[in-house]
């Protein structure tokens, strides 16, 4: 069934009878060409590419909850392209390009909004690394302008530019940077998918891996024995959790991250706007909340909520950024688990166990990823070979000297 | 948080304003309650005027002046009255006061009326009476749950530029002023035995019992009133009203020391080990803050115990076009009724499925009201007296555009009827205020006999619940769980409390049978009235296979309004698990996460606001740098002196090259206090400096200074400073400004943590010490001056990296290093910092005879950049000693944190950036930090990148731009003339590669 | 959160700095024969349970005192809390 204004029509004209399910709700079968394990948007993603780009449907998606319940449906749904360093930069160009078409591609509204990203400078060696970045962004095919004071007063005249602390001096705008409509990816993914025939099996949780002789065989589950020529692991969160089954031992640790919603407001932000001094960004959806965060709890957690001084310190950002935000209120708070890599990126690659792969480490930035991540995890499951775009996102980095560290923090995790 | 109790009583109410004055305009207005009828209070809705009394909240206020139309639902601007009389309301929200002080989304039952209120409606246009938004209302059937997901796809670019424009412009709700908030806000810490959450029946009883122990005691709630339902129902306690009781009960809790009692606060959230966030409301309820008082205050408060004490919510049965201004909780129209002494009309009907929708009926007959019918959805329903009983019979309809007219009613036996009413009053039961006790992923579970969900699992550490949060709904069970709740928590702390006599109080059954909506009807049945989630969204995402209540809440966007479902989430669950074919437990429950009821950004940011944001640090010389007219800089908390401008200088690039040239030719100064200073002592300082510096310092002699470069353990470089040995035992590392933190706690983790036994002690002393480059041909001399002459710091007796302590002005202890960061003849002189002001002075004073310069951040840079000096832009976090030209400084005869891991190949590649220096060829030609290096010839790309300029800064000495950076092989590559592209900017220059040494790079100067 | 300081009692968790898991108290022997993947393993891999997980913490804003909380990382419950020079000496980094 394709979506469109005309089928919303004739549905609304005739009693919405003819809506059927968005996906299917199959008994998983005996064995698959390729089990992903893990049903967030990554995932469904991965199958979608799989079945669309490869041709290969005999797939199964296995998720202990349900789909989209992870890091996909609770984000701050900001996708980007403004990355420094030539391991990330192409792949991250890659997914926005894939953003940019991927309505269309899946015939999903998932609301891709390029409304712009401003990342606020404050200080001259801001300036130089946001210069650094910037020109980086091009020569990788992104888009960025570097706007002074008067740039970004004319952007946003209601920022604090009288008595800042850490007074804003310009910003790197990425005018191609935006939101999407984070549950939407998960489900559109999820219907393009099943619509190719992968199957798509909730509540169903990986209890062990089968391996023998070095060859992965397939999965156990809460719904049994699941063969597979392919085991693709893609639970971001609980990577930890799922690869210790298999006995690996991951350059990842889990921590929470919180995320805010205000009440809804008629239009005060139209794009996004980052403010590294004040560890606060902030969008608006196109309901009207205000959609912001700051930084991790900064301890090991899989607990999906935090504490009150992040919160405190969150919200301190937002009205050192926006003094005009004083009587706006917070409406809900939630935390999703990071799976917060050692520096900072993530991987895509086969493991020591042949048959069994593994995507993970996307820290606090995987929802952005999503469709890249798809698309070459999809390419590696099929092919083989890393997607060139992904080539540096391998596991034996950090034993190699090879590490991929935007921020520059070193081995810890929490820091990126 | 209010505390539900369930059962009749029959009380004498204290009217305390004469009928004849309370009715007047306000033609809704009854007798009694609980309001002040002798103070008249003015204020205005959508710019109308209007009057109230002391103790009305902007809700009862309005409806007794006849307003039952307040709002507009979110997305098809149905118009839309009040639903309940608490913190839970969906619809009645406002736009409060205005200007800076323009509060949206302020729900009209919360607001306590004061004299000058001023509130109006949100989300119309152009009226609340004529909203053109309205119109959606008509199309409503093609803007079902998701519709905007299968659709707007076509043309792509639409979306952008047509479609989402559109919809933003037309979504949210209240709107703000855009100007700052005028008032402020605080915040504090409290610490409690006992946190008892909701000061209704249980709670009071809790607090009573507690408190009487001498426990310390915090007792919170939401509400200005303590008492919770007690102030809504017309039972009496013992021998008073409820209103008495509670009055009895807080004189008591007032008097005692070790309780404190919280009204206008509520408890946001439950936060690990006991620590609960709360919002005090200080001055909400008055027109502007008193002077020197807060708007609001966050708590942090510690408890040892916390009790649950917050009641109950009632819930609404779904039926067609249940939206209608005038519909209402059974619940909040007896609240209206018998504490704000207000009606929504003087005609109502109620429709419930339980015995406490007759209570409403009761109360308002008692007050004179019209009760024109009592639908209950029960065969066997009680009877009424004063009223007509439909029993098994439902609403099926209403009518009214603005306000309700009438209902529809199906009757038992299957015939309609109309009912004429103003106002229905709908009880579907109550639903436990579990909250809380949700936010640390604890799932409720369902009780049968309520038909709710009571607490269950893992709650908080230290939490208990207790009254009708809990499920007990009656009052007698509610002062009996409080009291017993208190009495238990308290004996795990060692506390012994008594549980006092309880009075006597009603003790009914609530008798609910479960009805969550009524099937009849093809039109919409509201579930979620803000947020215009019906029935029929429900089934369809049903139908669309997003069943489980995660992909029901955000399909729907069910219960995600400002009330976050309070009223609605239960009934969507019942209608799913009822499409599912399953129970209600096994569909589950949505997760509550905080905050319990929205918090503003301006009390979580409390005084952390403007220029307070976040501390300054300002150096010992910052007094005197501001008399001179210094510019300042923000060097992370630091504020240091960039440049000091001189009278004529009309650009900061004149003062910079002045204070530059002046250095290099005679003597500048400038405060470099903000370098982090660690004092190392111990008999194994020499071999724990060894262990934390990649170059070697076991040898480094007493009296002598040594550069050292610290590396990460994973080999990158990511501070450097000096060491300097004063003793033996002892020596004094500076670090960066940046790093000074960080690299005291590494420095306390390898000495607590790997080296545990070393015998060595750190102290970080960045602020026990001024300290004072003074550089330039001249520096000595000056000095000489300064420091006391029993001292020789000649250049044989104090040469180039001498150290050693000395005396300056007289006998004031002082350090001097001989270090330069600038490449001239340099020193650092420390002094103890209350004497940091006075050695600034002097100083200037000794070196005005040389013309000395004091010179800020900027020249120090330009400085360092002429010399090559890494700094923070080089020392970015992704560049190893090798990188920085200094590889062979890390030792590898030694163990070292970082060395190891730094003879990875991938940090070795033969073709790895090294720090080199350029040049423009056109000496005019700016090299902006930032720029990419590119070959001299071939394409302009990622794939050909050849390394980044980190630094760059006009020369005044060389009398060009000058930069410093990262280049593949450039240690080889000196001479080649390549490209600095700055895309960004749409800059290309041709630099060439040179060593990063321009000026001296024997280094003469710094030893003569 | 409320680390039980075992010198100065219950404070705050926001006057600690957090560091990570407790085993990068065991730094390799930096002459292993296979010293470079012992640091390897040492500073990038992690067990990263869900459940008792024990962690360093630097009391920052107090003692500057490093401690081994052992906290259970799903319900945030803290078990112990050690000072990290004694459990240092006990894991056998003594001279």
């Amino acid at each position: 069934m394709r979506y469109s204004g005309l089928k919303v029509i004739k549905e609304a004209l005739t009693g919405h009878k003819g809506w059927r399910p968005t996906w299917r709700d199959p008994e998983p079968k005996k064995s698959y060409d390729v089990v992903i394990i893990g049903g967030g948007g990554h995932g469904l993603a991965t199958a979608y590419y799989l079945a669309k780009e490869h041709g290969i449907t005999n797939v199964a998606v296995i998720e202990k909850g349900w789909i989209g319940g992870g890091n996909v449906g609770r984000n701050t749904t900001i996708i980007r392209s403004n990355y420094l360093l030539d391991g990330n930069e192409p792949f991250y160009e890659l997914s926005l390009k894939l953003w940019e078409g991927l309505e269309q591609d899946f015939n999903y509204n998932a609301m891709v909004s390029q409304r712009g990203i401003l990342n606020l400078v404050h200080t001259d060696a801001q300036r130089d690394a946001a210069r650094r970045r910037g020109n980086a962004m091009i020569l990788n095919g992104s888009d960025a302008e570097l706007l002074d004071v008067d740039g970004v007063r004319a952007m946003y005249p209601f920022l604090n530019f009288n008595n800042a602390r850490f007074p804003i001096k310009g910003g790197l705008l990425h005018r191609r940077g935006g939101t999407v409509r984070h549950d939407a990816v998960a489900w559109g993914y999820a219907r393009g998918a099943d619509l190719r025939g992968v199957d798509i099996i909730q509540n169903c949780e990986v209890t062990g891996f089968k391996i023998e002789n070095g060859k992965c065989l397939g999965v156990e589950t809460t719904k049994g024995f699941i063969g597979a020529n392919k085991v693709a692991s893609c639970v971001a969160g609980s990577s930890s959790r799922v690869m210790e089954k298999a006995g690996m031992r991951l350059p990842i640790e889990s921590h929470v991250l919180q995320a805010f919603v205000s009440e809804g407001l008629k239009p005060v932000l139209d794009g996004v706007i980052t403010f590294g001094a004040g560890h606060f960004y902030c969008s608006q959806s196109d309901k009207g909340g205000l959609v912001f965060g700051g930084d991790l709890d900064m301890y090991n957690s899989y607990a999906q909520r935090g504490n009150l001084p992040v919160v405190e310190d969150v919200m301190e950002g937002g009205m050192a950024l926006i003094p005009a935000l004083g009587r706006v209120r917070m409406l809900r708070s939630w935390g999703g688990i990071m799976d917060m890599s050692m520096d900072g990126s993530p991987y895509i690659d086969k493991t020591h166990v042949d048959g069994l792969y593994f995507n993970g480490g996307w820290c606090y930035g995987g929802f952005k990823a999503t469709p890249a991540s798809g698309w070459c995890y999809a390419h590696l499951l099929a092919t083989g070979t890393p997607h060139k775009t992904a080539a540096a996102y391998r596991l034996d980095r950090f034993r190699k000297g090879c590490m991929i560290d935007e921020k520059g923090q070193g081995a810890q995790p929490n820091l990126h | 948080m209010t505390d539900a109790v369930m059962n009749t009583g029959t009380v004498a109410f204290q009217a305390d304003g004469s009928t004849g004055a309370r009715k007047g305009v306000q033609v809704n207005r009854l007798d009694g309650g609980l309001i002040k009828g002798s103070k008249a209070l003015t204020f205005s809705f959508d710019g109308k005027r209007y009057t109230g009394f002391e103790g009305d909240t902007l809700a009862s206020a309005l409806l007794a002046n006849g307003v039952r139309l307040m709002g507009r639902s979110f997305k098809y601007h149905r118009p839309r009255g009040v639903l309940t009389s608490g913190s839970e309301e969906p619809n009645a929200l406002v736009e409060l006061r205005s200007g800076g002080r323009q509060e949206p989304n302020t729900r009209a039952t919360t607001a306590e009326l004061y004299d000058g209120l001023e509130a109006n409606s949100q989300n119309r246009w152009p009226s609340l009476q004529h909203d053109f938004m309205a119109v959606n209302d008509r199309f409503s059937n093609f803007l079902t749950a998701g519709f905007y997901y299968k659709t707007f796809m076509w043309p792509a670019a639409f979306w952008e530029k047509i479609y989402e424009p559109i919809i933003r412009k037309a979504a949210g709700l209240g709107s703000i002023s855009f100007e700052d908030d005028p008032d402020a806000y605080d915040k504090g810490f409290l610490h409690c035995d006992l946190l008892v959450i909701g000061a209704g029946p249980t709670g009071l009883m809790a607090a009573l019992t507690a408190g009487r122990s001498g426990a310390q005691v915090i007792i919170a709630d939401e509400d200005f009133l303590l008492g919770g339902r007690l102030n809504a129902e017309t039972f009496g306690i013992g021998d008073l009203t409820g209103s008495a009781w509670v009055e009895q009960v807080q004189a008591e809790l007032a008097a005692m020391p070790n309780v404190r009692v919280m009204p206008r606060t509520t408890i946001i959230g439950a936060f690990d080990h006991g620590i609960y966030g709360a919002v005090e409301r200080v001055s909400d309820h008055v027109l502007a803050p008193e002077a020197g008082k807060p708007r609001q205050i966050l708590w942090r408060i510690y408890s040892k115990r916390a009790m649950l004490a917050a009641g109950a919510t009632e819930r609404p049965i779904a039926f067609e076009n249940n939206d209608r201004p005038g519909v209402m909780l059974a619940g909040a129209v007896r609240a209206y009724a018998n504490r704000w002494a207000a009606t929504p009309d003087q005609t109502v009907a109620v429709f419930t499925n339980n015995d406490d929708g007759h209570r409403t009926a009761a109360d308002l007959i008692a007050k004179g009201v019209k009760v024109t019918a009592v639908i209950d959805t029960r065969a066997d329903a009680p009877q009424v007296d004063g009223a007509e009983l439909f029993a098994g019979a439902q609403v099926v309809d209403t009518k009214g555009r603005l306000g309700l007219e009438s209902v529809q009613l199906r009757l038992a036996n299957g015939t309609t009827r109309d009912v004429h009413c103003g106002a229905l009053a709908v009880s579907g039961g109550w639903n436990p205020n579990v909250h809380l006790t949700c936010h640390q992923r604890g799932r409720p579970a369902w009780r049968e006999d309520i038909a709710a969900f009571v607490p269950a699992g893992t709650l908080p550490q230290n939490m208990s619940v207790a009254g009708a949060a809990n499920g007990d709904f009656s009052t007698a069970a509610a002062l009996r769980a409080g009291a017993e709740g208190a009495v238990a928590a308290l004996s795990e702390l060692g506390i012994t409390a008594k549980t006092a006599d309880l009075p006597e109080a009603e003790d009914a059954p609530i008798n609910v049978t479960p009805f969550w909506y009524v099937k009849e009807g093809k039109g919409r049945a509201w579930l979620d009235q803000q947020n215009d989630v019906t029935v029929k969204d429900v089934k369809l995402a049903h139908q669309e296979n997003f069943r489980s209540v995660e992909h029901l809440k955000r399909y729907t966007t069910l219960g995600m309004a400002t009330d976050q479902g309070k009223t609605s989430n239960m009934g969507g669950l019942a209608i799913m698990a009822e499409l599912a074919g399953k129970q209600i437990p096994e569909v589950g429950t949505t997760m509550f996460r905080p905050p319990y009821t929205p918090v503003s950004f301006g009390v979580m940011a409390g005084r952390s606001v403007g220029e307070e944001f976040r501390p300054t640090r300002k150096t010992p010389s910052h007094k005197w740098a501001e008399e001179q007219g210094a510019e300042f800089v923000e060097v992370g908390q630091w504020l240091r002196a960039q440049w000091f401008p001189k009278a004529g200088e009309t650009h900061w690039r004149q003062s910079v090259d002045r204070e530059v040239l002046q250095t290099r030719n005679s003597v500048g100064i400038c405060d470099v206090t903000t370098l982090g200073k660690i004092d190392v002592q111990g008999k194994d300082a020499a071999a724990f400096l060894n262990k934390m510096y990649a170059n070697a310092f076991a040898k480094l002699p007493v009296g002598k200074v040594r550069y050292g470069l610290m590396l990460r353990e994973d080999g990158i470089a990511y501070d450097d400073g000096t060491a300097a040995r004063f003793a033996e035992d002892h020596f004094v590392v500076t670090t960066t400004t940046a790093n000074a933190v960080l690299v005291y706690r590494n420095m306390e983790f390898a000495r607590q943590c790997l080296f545990p036994d070393m015998d060595v002690q750190l102290i970080s002393t960045t602020e026990a010490w001024a300290q004072f480059a003074v550089a330039g041909p001249n520096a000595r001399k000056l000095l000489q001056k300064v420091v006391d002459p029993e001292f020789n710091i000649s250049n044989e007796a104090f040469p180039f990296m001498g150290c050693g302590e000395v005396t300056v002005a007289g006998g004031c202890r002082a350090r001097l290093f001989r270090i330069s960061f600038s490449g001239e003849l340099a020193y650092e002189i420390a002094v103890p910092t209350r004497y940091g002001d006075a050695m600034i002075r002097k100083l200037m004073e000794a070196g005005e005879e040389f013309g000395a310069v004091p010179y800020g951040t900027e020249a120090l840079g330009v400085m360092r950049i002429e010399k090559g000096h890494a700094a923070g832009n080089e020392l970015n976090g992704t560049t190893s000693a090798l990188n920085l030209g200094m590889g062979r400084m890390v030792s590898k005869k030694k163990d070292c944190i970082g060395n190891k891991l730094s003879e990875r190949e991938g940090m070795n590649q033969e073709d790895a950036l090294k720090l080199v220096g350029f040049k423009p060829v056109n000496a005019a030609d700016p090299v902006p930090a930032g720029s990419h290096l590119m070959n001299a010839d071939g394409e302009v790309s990622a794939a050909t990148d050849q390394g980044y300029i980190t630094s760059a800064a006009y020369s005044p000495v060389l009398g060009c731009s000058i930069g410093i950076g990262f280049l593949k092989r450039g240690d080889a590559r000196k001479g080649e003339v390549i490209r600095a592209v700055n895309p960004l900017e749409g800059k290309e220059v041709q630099v060439e590669v040179v060593s990063a040494h321009f000026v001296d790079p024997e280094g003469e100067r710094l030893r003569g | 959160m409320i680390i039980n300081h075992p010198i100065l009692g219950p404070r705050d968790s926001q006057e600690f700095t957090y560091l990570g898991d407790a085993t990068l108290i065991d730094r390799p022997d930096w002459q292993a024969e296979d010293a470079a993947d012992q640091f390897h393993d040492y500073l990038y891999l992690r067990d990263n349970p869900a459940g008792e997980h024990r962690e360093l913490w630097f009391h920052e804003q107090g003692d500057r005192s490093w401690l081994v909380v052992t906290r259970n990382t799903v319900t945030h419950e803290i078990l112990t809390v050690e000072l990290a020079r004694d459990v240092a000496r006990t894991r056998g980094r003594s001279k």
